[in-house]
């Protein structure tokens, strides 16, 4: 097995999850901010598998299958609604989505 | 076995099968050609050659002489990389699919696959899923509306039958109880061809390897009278030759896959009784294993040319809405089979 | 330096420095492009903790499904054949501020908490135990998520079709 600390794959997690969380504060296309829940989705994921791995214990892969099966359930609903709003305001930036109706 | 003489014996397998594929896909287009030819009643390339044999090589030499042209429209670093991510995905599918049995050469056991994964069959729906990126990229990167819409059209069918194919193959899956492609085959024994035991998923994983491989009559991203030339309109030269390459070596793959999983891979029924020594008996079965891809291939060129191709609104009633289904009753029907026979 | 330890840092740079990209590239399908990359140095580093069955499925999953369908998403929702397709920028400062609270907090947390480690102990393929748990102990919620996944795909279709009249 590896010399490598179990801390290296959560850091390396906690990073990825703090990019995602900086895509999502920071960029105004709806579709890129769905891209930055993706990595979010997967650093949770990544640090899942590392204490599943260092545990010795599969449950951990069964949640990461949990989670992806979510991930692609909210992908296809969330860009069907990404869609539905881009016909109606011709527009995906999260900024110029600002009133309840039109 | 060290490692050092695992890896040259790796590297002899890769480059066989490479230089094999390449043969592969250059002699499918020139027998495509030649079938076409028959099927119209024409006679085909006979020039380069004897019987035009050479003409893949004057192909091939045309095309890399031809002026590589970039449209000022084009986003060009993924227009370029386009056609190598489908040349790389076609060629590193063939990695997992077993030729044959293992053999013993000069000493060393030898099996005739480049990796035996055990979870080779996912291997290869992953890989097949990244093939789309190939041509989303080119549709996208040309900067034209042509490619566009073939980019789009082609996404979109390969995503809606990876569906009915991912569910064809787990018939295959409750079958042989493992997902390692040699474990597949040696679960054929006998007469127990997937394809005799499971006709439904038989038919549904052959329709919708016809659609993942773009191939008449659902070569809808690339149809000429509506879309040019779909996603490589605005290609040429060697990246042209590169979607070339990586559609028939995908063709190539798509036999290979279906010999493996439904028509028993390299194993021929009853070869044991004959009573034939082991080398001849090997022999036979990796000539077999070609027979049976060559014939395939004589299968999708025939239905090229006497199909006629879908409208994409019935492309996608027939994957979601028949083929789909269909893949479903093939997945209970196994689960019966293996209840009542336990096999 | 073991080859193993190179191979992780390689991983783990491939990751963090395309999923820096997907964050920072101004046009979006460059940024579907490093989400690409992102997805398969994950992948690598679930192999490297003995998750191949995870490492393929995440390809099938987030690069075979999700990214492709992202795309489609950049490709509807922009003017068709444009390939300049760019976005801005927000609320930089703010973002920066809160986003090196966070990471400090929450990578102290790893770094002082006393994990609990069990010795190392990685089966050769975890394949067969995840299929296991997934008909046993976790039946109710593996039912439930096909449900899930159902009423996604059906929501998904009324929502983004055309309201024909």
């Amino acid at each position: 097995m590896s010399s490598i600390p179990m801390e290296y794959y959560l850091i390396l997690s906690a990073f990825m999850f703090s990019v995602g969380v900086a895509g999502v504060l920071i960029r105004r296309n709806a579709i890129v901010v769905f891209m930055c829940i993706e990595l979010m989705l997967n650093s949770a994921n990544l640090s899942l598998v590392t204490f599943s791995s260092y545990l010795g214990n599969p449950i951990g892969q069964v949640f990461v299958f949990f989670v992806m099966t979510v991930a692609a359930a909210e992908a296809a609903v969330g860009l069907a609604i990404i869609i539905a709003i881009f016909r109606n305001k011709k527009t995906v930036n999260i900024d110029e989505i600002n009133i309840f109706k039109w | 076995m060290n490692i050092w003489e695992i890896i040259i014996i790796s590297l002899i397998k890769i480059l066989i099968i490479v230089v094999m594929l390449l043969l592969t896909v250059a002699y499918s287009v020139y027998f495509e050609r030649k079938i076409s030819a028959w099927v119209q009643n024409r006679v085909g390339p006979n020039r380069v050659g004897w019987l035009g044999l050479l003409q893949p090589f004057a192909d091939v030499f045309k095309l890399l002489f031809k002026e590589d042209i970039i449209p000022t429209a084009a986003n060009k670093p993924l227009h370029t990389l386009a056609p190598f991510i489908a040349l790389f995905v076609a060629f590193s599918t063939y990695a997992v699919i077993p030729l044959g049995p293992p053999v013993e050469l000069f000493g060393y056991k030898i099996n005739l696959v480049v990796a035996d994964v055990n979870i080779g069959i996912l291997y290869v729906l992953a890989l097949t899923s990244l093939g789309v990126y190939g041509i989303t990229f080119a549709g996208w990167s040309s900067g034209s509306k042509y490619s566009l819409l073939g980019g789009i059209r082609s996404s979109a069918q390969m995503i809606s039958y990876e569906v009915s194919m991912g569910f064809s193959i787990a018939g295959v899956l409750l079958m042989s109880q493992s997902l390692s492609p040699v474990k597949i085959v040696e679960a054929q024994h006998g007469w127990m061809w997937n394809a005799i035991l499971q006709p439904i998923g038989f038919i549904t994983f052959v329709v919708s390897a016809f659609a993942e491989t773009n191939r008449l009559p659902f070569d809808l991203p690339e149809a000429e009278p509506e879309l040019v030339g779909g996603y490589h309109t605005e290609y040429s030269s060697f990246k042209f030759a590169g979607f070339f390459l990586a559609e028939y070596a995908n063709m190539a793959i798509a036999s290979a896959l279906i010999v493996t999983l439904y028509l028993g891979g390299w194993q021929v029924p009853y070869i044991e009784k004959l009573g034939l020594s082991y080398t001849l008996t090997t022999i036979i079965q990796i000539a077999s294993m070609f027979l049976k891809i060559g014939a395939l291939l004589f299968f999708f060129i025939w239905v090229r040319w006497s199909i006629p191709r879908f409208r994409y609104d019935q492309l996608m009633s027939l994957g979601w809405k028949v083929m789909f289904p269909l893949a479903l009753v093939n997945i209970i029907w196994v689960a019966a089979l293996i209840m009542i026979f336990n096999l | 330096m073991t080859f193993y330890d190179i191979i992780f840092y390689l991983f783990a740079a491939i990751t963090l420095i395309s999923a820096l990209f997907v964050v920072s590239t101004r046009n979006i399908v460059y940024s579907a492009f490093y989400l690409l990359f992102t997805f398969f140095g994950v992948a690598g580093i679930y192999v490297l903790l003995g998750a191949d069955f995870i490492a393929v499925v995440q390809i099938m999953v987030y690069v075979g499904g999700i990214l492709i369908l992202l795309l489609f998403g950049v490709m509807l929702t922009n003017k068709i054949t444009n390939v300049e397709i760019r976005t801005g920028t927000v609320q930089l400062l703010p973002a920066a501020i809160g986003i090196g609270i966070f990471m400090g907090a929450v990578v102290a947390v790893m770094i002082w908490t006393e994990w609990k480690l069990e010795p190392a102990q990685i089966p050769l393929t975890t394949t067969k135990d995840i299929g296991h748990l997934l008909i046993t102990d976790y039946v109710l919620i593996f039912e439930l998520l096909g449900i899930l996944l159902l009423i996604a795909l059906i929501g998904a279709a009324s929502i983004a079709r055309r309201d024909q009249e």
